[in-house]
This record gives C-alpha cells, sequence and structure tokens, in this order.
C-alpha cells in the first residue's frame, strides 16, 4: 500500500509507517514563535515548570505583527521575548526582518520532510518546501519549548491535481481561492491538502507558498507540495533520492481527489465577510473601493510586487484611493528597491511600509473605518479584521489588486 | 451532570469575532472578556453567565491560532460549547485549557437561544425531553482535560504537583 506525502513525512519522523487516524509523538524541528503570543508561551513555559528549553537552536523568535508598534503596550512583546531568549540562549531572533512564514524558509531554517509547528495559524506556509507545518496555541507551544515534543493526529489527504497552462491574468491566488471555494471554510479540516499536477509544477516556490499558505482557510492541517529542484535551489540543498522520493505514492489512498483544468480558472475574489464566498472578479466591476493592500505572507513576495508593478508602471491609482504595498521581508525590500519595482510602484502613488503583519491583521497602518472597501491581497477577510465589522474585504490577487487601485473599482487585470 | 442556559451563534464563527486582534495583547484575560464576540454581538459577552453554554453550528472556532478565544470564552464561565464541528487549533486550544467541547450534529438545528440543556458528559444532552446523544473525547485529551489542561498536565510530569 502507499502513502500519501504526510503520511511520509510523519513515519520517517517516528520510524515506523502510520495511517490516518493513527495518533503519534513527534520530536518537532522547528518552534516558531511570534511576537503577539511570545510573552502568553513564555508565560506557560514558566508555570509548567521548566528550567531549560529542549534545544534553543530550533526554537526562532519572529518581531512582525506590531512592528513598528502602534499601541503603548506592543514593546513589552519584544522585551518579554528579548529576555526569554538572553536567559535560554536562543540565538535566532529575528527583531525587524519581517513576516514570521516568510522568514522561516527564506532565512534557511524549514527544509523539506522537516517538522514544524508556530503559534499562528498561517504556519500551514511551510508546506511549500514539503514540510509539515501547522498552527498550535501557546500553551501547546510552551509544552514544547519544554520537552521537544507533540502528540499528532495522522491526518487523511485531499488530493488536488492541476494540469494546464494558466490564462495570463490567473496567479495561484486565483486557484487557491476557488479550491477553498469548493471545499468551503471547513472542508478540509482535520485533513492535509497535497497539490499535484503539471501547473503546480511550473510554478515558482513564491507561487506555492500562496496557496500552502491558504490551505488553512479550507481548515486544512496543512497544504504540501512535494519538492523539486525548484524547492530544493531554494532551500540550498541537493535534489537528491531523499528529495525524490518525499511525494505522495500513486497508489496512495486520498480521501477525496479535486481535478482541475489551468485553463478554467478566472481571477476571482473572496467576498464579505467569508473566505470562501468566492465571485468571479468579472461578476464584481463597478464595486467602488476605499482602499487597495498588497502584501502580508500571503502575497508580499517580489513576484507579487513585480506583477503589480507592470500593470502600474505609467499609471496613477485613483483618487481618493490608498494603495498601500507592505513586501513580505527586508529582503524582498531590498530586492524590490534593486531592481526598480517599488519606484514604480511609489511612482503610481502606492505607500509603501515596512515588512510585517500590519494591516493584515488590523494592527497597523491603514485601518479602515465603517462602510469603507478595501481589496487586499491577504488571506483573510472576516468580520472586523481591518478595522471595523462594518469595512468589507474583498480578497484578491495582486493582479486583481493592482488594476483596482488604477480604476478605483474593482476591475481584471 | 450540570444544567446549562444555552447561548446560540452560527456556523464559522471565526477566532477574530471571540476575540479581535486588537484586544490580543491584553496582559490578563479579565480585561479581554468585555469584547468577546463583539463584533457579532457587542452585548454577548456582558449576558453570559457562569455555567451557560454556546450551541453553535459548523466550524467553530476557525481562523487564527490565538488561544485567548478558548481562554476568554472558558474566562465568562462557558460550562461548554457544543457544535456541529470546531476548527482544528481552537480544538486544541480548548482543550488544553480545560474548556470542554462536544460535536453533535442535530442540537444546534433544534433548539433555541434561552432554553436550557441538561448535560451528561460523554452520554447525553437533553432540552425540552428531547435527548441528543454525544460521545467521549479520544483518552489522550481525556486526560489533559481531567487534568484540568495542559499546564496542570505539564507541572505534574515535571514533579511539582
Amino acid at each position: 500500500m502507499g502513502h500519501t506525502l504526510i503520511e511520509k513525512i510523519i513515519g520517517k519522523k517516528v520510524g515506523h509507517e502510520v495511517k490516518p487516524g493513527d495518533i503519534v509523538t513527534v520530536d518537532v524541528d522547528w518552534c516558531m514563535i511570534d511576537d503577539i503570543m511570545a510573552p502568553f508561551a513564555v508565560q506557560k513555559f514558566h508555570e509548567m515548570g521548566f528550567s531549560k528549553v529542549y534545544n534553543p537552536d530550533k526554537i526562532v523568535l519572529i518581531y512582525d505583527h506590531f512592528l513598528p508598534a502602534t499601541q503603548v503596550d506592543d514593546s513589552r512583546h519584544f522585551r518579554v521575548a528579548d529576555e526569554f531568549a538572553e536567559k535560554y540562549g536562543i540565538k535566532s531572533v529575528h527583531r525587524t526582518d519581517g513576516i514570521c512564514h516568510q522568514l522561516m524558509t527564506e532565512a534557511g531554517y524549514v527544509k523539506p520532510g522537516d517538522i514544524a509547528f508556530g503559534t499562528d495559524s498561517h504556519t500551514v506556509t511551510y508546506g511549500c518546501v514539503g514540510a509539515f507545518s501547522t498552527g498550535i496555541g501557546y500553551t501547546e507551544m510552551a509544552g514544547i519549548l519544554g520537552t521537544g515534543q507533540l502528540w499528532i493526529k495522522v491526518p487523511e489527504t485531499i488530493k488536488v491535481e492541476i494540469d494546464g497552462t494558466l490564462s495570463g491574468n490567473v496567479t495561484s491566488k486565483d486557484i487557491i481561492l476557488r479550491i477553498i471555494g469548493d471545499l468551503t471554510a471547513s472542508g478540509a479540516t482535520y485533513q492535509a491538502i497535497e497539490f499535484t499536477g503539471s501547473t503546480v509544477d511550473s510554478m515558482s516556490v513564491a507561487s506555492r507558498m500562496t496557496m500552502s499558505n491558504m490551505s488553512v482557510e479550507a481548515g486544512a492541517k496543512c497544504g504540501l507540495f512535494a519538492p523539486d529542484e525548484k524547492t530544493c535551489d531554494y532551500c540550498r540543498i541537493p535534489y537528491d533520492d531523499e528529495m525524490k522520493a518525499l511525494r505522495g505514492d500513486d497508489n496512495a489512498t486520498y480521501s477525496k481527489v479535486l481535478q482541475y483544468r489551468a485553463e478554467d480558472f478566472v481571477p476571482v475574489c473572496a467576498c464579505p465577510s467569508l473566505v470562501d464566498n468566492i465571485k468571479p472578479v468579472s461578476e464584481l466591476k463597478g464595486t467602488k473601493v476605499n482602499q487597495v493592500f498588497l502584501g502580508s505572507c500571503t502575497n508580499g513576495r517580489l513576484e507579487d510586487l513585480r506583477t503589480a508593478a507592470t500593470i502600474l508602471k505609467g499609471k496613477h491609482v485613483a483618487d481618493y484611493v490608498k494603495l498601500i504595498v507592505t513586501p513580505a521581508s527586508r529582503k524582498i525590500y531590498r530586492e524590490a528597491l534593486a531592481d526598480g519595482t517599488l519606484g514604480i510602484l511609489s511612482d503610481a502613488g502606492a505607500i509603501i511600509t515596512t515588512p510585517g503583519c500590519g494591516l493584515c491583521c488590523g494592527r497597523g497602518g491603514g485601518i479602515l473605518s465603517d462602510d469603507e472597501v478595501v481589496v487586499a491581497t491577504n488571506n483573510r477577510n472576516f468580520l472586523g479584521r481591518m478595522g471595523t465589522s462594518k469595512v468589507k474585504i474583498y480578497l484578491a490577487s495582486p493582479a486583481t489588486a493592482a488594476a483596482t487601485a488604477i480604476a478605483g473599482e474593482i476591475t481584471e487585470a | 451532570m450540570f444544567e446549562a442556559k444555552i447561548w446560540k451563534l452560527g456556523d464559522d464563527i471565526d477566532t477574530d469575532i471571540i476575540l479581535p486582534t486588537e484586544y490580543l495583547a491584553f496582559d490578563t484575560v479579565e480585561k479581554m472578556k468585555p469584547y468577546a464576540f463583539s463584533p457579532l454581538r457587542q452585548d454577548l459577552a456582558g449576558m453570559i453567565k457562569p455555567g451557560d453554554m454556546i450551541v453553535a453550528g459548523n466550524n467553530f472556532g476557525c481562523g487564527s491560532s490565538r488561544e485567548q478565544a478558548p481562554e476568554v470564552v472558558k474566562a465568562l464561565g462557558v460550562s461548554c460549547i457544543v457544535a456541529k464541528s470546531f476548527a482544528r487549533i481552537f480544538f486544541r486550544n480548548a482543550i488544553n485549557n480545560g474548556l470542554l467541547l462536544i460535536e453533535q450534529p442535530d442540537l444546534y438545528d433544534n433548539v433555541k437561544e434561552g432554553e436550557v440543556a441538561k448535560v451528561e458528559p460523554g452520554k447525553e444532552i437533553i432540552v425540552n425531553g428531547k435527548s441528543y446523544e454525544i460521545a467521549n473525547l479520544p483518552e489522550n485529551l481525556m486526560e489533559i482535560l481531567d487534568a484540568g489542561g495542559l499546564v496542570k498536565a505539564m507541572r505534574k510530569r515535571n514533579g511539582l504537583d
């Protein structure tokens, strides 16, 4: 009997074959703790009575949600995390480098086949390199900090096969939004998703990150891509036999198989206020917007900024529209600065902010008020997510976002 | 066995509804309490009394991994949440905080807010004389719940209690 990718990753870690439903305890390769949750994890760690961490070199602290601080108590979070790092010998502390989910692979921590847990639900992002990673609460994180282990239930897997060539204005964001619409916001709960097919094979790692990142919006425990040469280049490791074996077997058992033709995808939005309320952009034409947000761990990468810059070059955002651009990391910021992308976006009228979570989680610059409309490239359009509960959030691709910023109303690129 | 007054919420009650991001940084759960469920029902947190229960539809607790969500529900004194289904991170977080969650497919469609339920964990919920069957959690989770949450379970492991 064959195995799915998640069964192989977990099986290798525990040293025996596993099947869906098995409850196993795994050794954890990476712990990621963000600034919001750090003080709570630290408090629970001490309440539990631990006096040392299981391995300081496997723990990564990243400040991103509250950076730069917008409320007077925010800096307490940095202070508590800094003290914890100092006391327990944790060297990997990113204080101003960007969004945690971008950094965990970009800075060279998580590799294919690794198991990682983070105190943020979009920890699923590292599935883009074939790692099993998922979000947990701060109490469980405190337990891992002390023991290096966590119990998990081996999930069933939904296989998503996409073959063919995407049309020019369709991106991986449109694909994952459509899939969430088809599965619904709870359709993959407790399950893994495995993305395969020729369309996926031809995607960049950055495009795959967008899909892994949003797999949790369908309730998934993780959203996985088998590692290939592109993955290994990105992770700076050889594409050897071990890497080649990290893929779902043809005779593995899947709970469900969804098959798509790339040519059938069109630009879409997730409409207020549910991630699975998906409509084609063409049906929303004419919806006036107050603001456009390009950024986040979903779509704040260099290719996303370049896509937007191609559309915005020589043009200007509509009167009254604020276009806010937030690169996902300092590295991306520097690259986009060096190749002229940020210059084009700035000339077009964009407000370019420091890398971080900011607006996506409703803490940073660009908070909206009652009855305002925003088209945003991030991952959640929940009530009150980016301001008051009467803000209307449409989630879209960078291409749709850029075209919308120019027109001042929802527009297909 | 306990009796509890029902507060009824819908499908996909996400963690941003249970506790919006702007209140996550309060240093105590006590300070967060008034803002629970505020994007959806501003006055709900003030009306929930210790011992009351929440009945909801599918996918309760979807969204972020913020553990403040189950902590604030627990702090309001909610005795249990009965839903058609729960999102997975919320599910783990709730158990780790000693908050009882019960999956039951039929209760939601058959009860009204304000009605009183008799709950016998692992066996049944009775509302208006009608019984709804409920199962126990898996053994490893019952151990955490019985210990009073993961912190207490870990303290025991570390020889402190």
